[in-house]
């Protein structure tokens, strides 16, 4: 083939998929801008032709969003930091510290990953439900704790710490968790960033769980927010779309701040299953 | 020896993290199955009885239940395979040597993954809109008559299935463009100097030492696919005539809406038993295939 079509071929494609890929986003944003019913005319409008805010104005006085976005940054905050503690600790443990039945329990961590985590939310809801838990921000943050994808994550990168560095620490004489704290943490920097961006995505934009565990508007995170706004108020396509904009800004400029950490994180996790 | 005491003191937040709210519910769930937990029970637990296997019986006879697997299958029989066609071309298309602006394409085509499930799902009810959605808009540009997408039985899980394939194409993508970038560029000059065709080197070198990365995905992309519950949620809820309840909406359906614990336990369990069977047929059938 003619390598200047080649390209032209390579290349239009590409922005193609580019195109269908980002515009969803961009339409989302255009019609967030626009006045409450403008946008279902005929034809479609691609841009407003008064930009307003006045849709971000109605969505934070009079749907309460502002709260909502509060709720989800608190309940994904701390899941994040939570499991980032328990998932490190675990995941150094089975990177480097011995004990017996160590490869097993690894092993029947990573067979348990078939189990879809559905099947756990009924008992678990009549679990919370029994602790008094249900309709809280604890019964949405504490099932996220841990992750086995954490763990796994975890030890993958903390094999690469040297052995020679915690002997030479144990015969210094330090203790356990000093090595972990003064030695260990700073060598696995990279992996936390990693972690927390991953978690923190995950939590604010999962759905199933808080649904079954909130009852309550009070503590709704954002998709709940919205999807219940999208069950009242599905003929304002402006305000919804200021909601969405709402939704999935935030964790979209997270992912574009930190994008290699994410990346990485997705093909470590991935590489073995 | 205190080594271990200290490793076990390491592990015990996450296991019983784990332990708690996760193996001991899945456990409990089979338990929750094989009972009539129901409004009554979660009143008063003295209601409770044990069916044995009467919920899954009763499941197999459920025309409901048939519908919602039905469905799952056709989402994951035609999403998975075009799920996974659209990541593979456009992880040829980032690796291409012609290729300009890599990262930046990179990064569009990746941005629907991070996105929020529901709220992408509210953009796509409106483009989808069958008066005023641009995608009906283009197609009576084209001359044709629009189509309700969301409100035919016929087209509803098409376009269930087309918002999954934008929204997840690109996590695929990444790991096969890592796959892609894996493979040792000698192989592609020998093929060059022996004149084979870009078409024959795909076939014969580019697709064969993908195959380990192949088999990953698609064990992963079927297991998330069959897992549908958000996108009917917010796009159909359920609907038109129940054309788009999955496995897992019912399950919900099942037990948040009507509190039928236990039979709702009995639909995760039986999700959870095909999503297995077909995870192991599928190991199965590509190891068998591999050339000893």
């Amino acid at each position: 083939m003619n390598p200047r079509l080649a390209r032209w071929l390579v290349n239009g494609a590409l922005l193609g998929c580019a195109a269908v890929a980002v515009l969803p986003l961009l339409w989302m944003l255009s019609v967030s801008l626009m006045p409450p019913g403008t946008a279902s005319s005929l034809p479609p409008p691609l841009l407003p032709a008064h930009p307003t805010l006045g849709n971000y104005r109605e969505l934070f006085s009079r749907t309460g969003m502002g709260r909502y976005a509060l709720n989800s940054l608190l309940v994904s905050g701390a899941i994040a930091g939570l499991a980032l503690v328990c998932n490190l600790m675990a995941g150094y443990a089975f990177a480097k510290l011995r004990f017996a039945g160590r490869e097993r329990l690894f092993q029947a961590l990573i067979g348990a990953l078939v189990i879809p985590a559905q099947v756990a939310m009924l008992p678990l809801f009549l679990l919370l439900k029994y602790a008094g838990l249900v309709n809280s921000y604890a019964g949405v943050i504490v099932p996220g704790m841990a992750t086995i994808f954490g763990i796994y994550l975890v030890r993958e990168y903390a094999r690469n710490v040297p052995d020679e560095l915690l002997e030479a620490a144990r015969i210094d004489g330090a203790g356990e968790w000093r090595i972990f704290v003064q030695i260990v943490l700073p060598l696995l920097k990279p992996v936390m960033v990693t972690l927390t961006v991953f978690t923190f995505l995950a939590a604010w934009n999962d759905f199933m769980w808080p649904l079954i565990v909130l009852t309550g508007q009070e503590h709704y995170t954002l998709p709940l927010a919205l999807a219940s706004l999208a069950r009242e108020h599905s003929e304002d396509t402006e305000l919804m779309m200021a909601g969405s904009v709402v939704t999935v800004l935030p964790v979209l400029l997270l992912f574009l701040a930190l994008q290699r950490h994410y990346l990485q994180g997705l093909l470590l996790g991935s590489v073995k299953g | 020896m205190n080594r271990t005491r200290t490793a076990w003191l390491f592990l015990t937040p996450a296991l019983l993290v784990l332990g708690v709210f996760f193996i001991l519910p899945v456990i409990g769930a089979l338990g929750l199955s094989l009972t009539d937990y129901d409004l009554y029970a979660l009143a008063d637990i003295r209601n409770l009885r044990f069916v044995g296997l009467h919920n899954y019986w009763a499941l197999l006879q459920r025309p409901l239940f048939w519908s919602a697997l039905g469905n799952t299958f056709y989402f994951v029989a035609v999403g998975v395979p075009l799920s996974i066609g659209a990541s593979l071309g456009s992880a040829l298309l980032l690796n291409s040597p012609l290729a300009r602006l890599k990262s930046f394409h990179r990064t569009v085509l990746f941005a629907p993954v991070v996105t929020t499930v529901v709220a992408v799902a509210v953009i796509w009810r409106y483009l989808f809109n069958t008066k005023y959605g641009l995608v009906n808009y283009g197609l009576a540009g084209l001359g044709l008559d629009p189509v309700d997408w969301l409100g035919d039985p016929h087209w509803a899980m098409p376009t269930i299935i087309a918002f999954a394939v934008w929204k997840n194409f690109g996590y695929n993508m990444i790991i096969f463009l890592a796959g892609l970038q894996a493979i040792p560029p000698e192989l592609y000059e020998a093929a060059r100097i022996d004149g084979a065709s870009g078409w024959r080197q795909f076939r014969h070198i580019t697709l064969p030492m993908l195959k380990p990365t192949m088999l990953l995905v698609m064990v992963l992309t079927v297991a998330g696919y069959f897992q549908l519950f958000a996108e009917p949620y917010v796009m159909t809820e359920g609907g038109p005539l129940q054309s788009t309840v999955s496995v897992l909406y019912l399950m919900y359906d099942d037990g948040f809406k009507w509190w039928n614990l236990g039979v709702a336990s009995a639909v995760a369990f039986t999700l959870f038993g095909v999503i297995l069977a077909i995870t192991i047929t599928m190991l199965r059938l590509m190891r068998r295939r591999e050339p000893a």
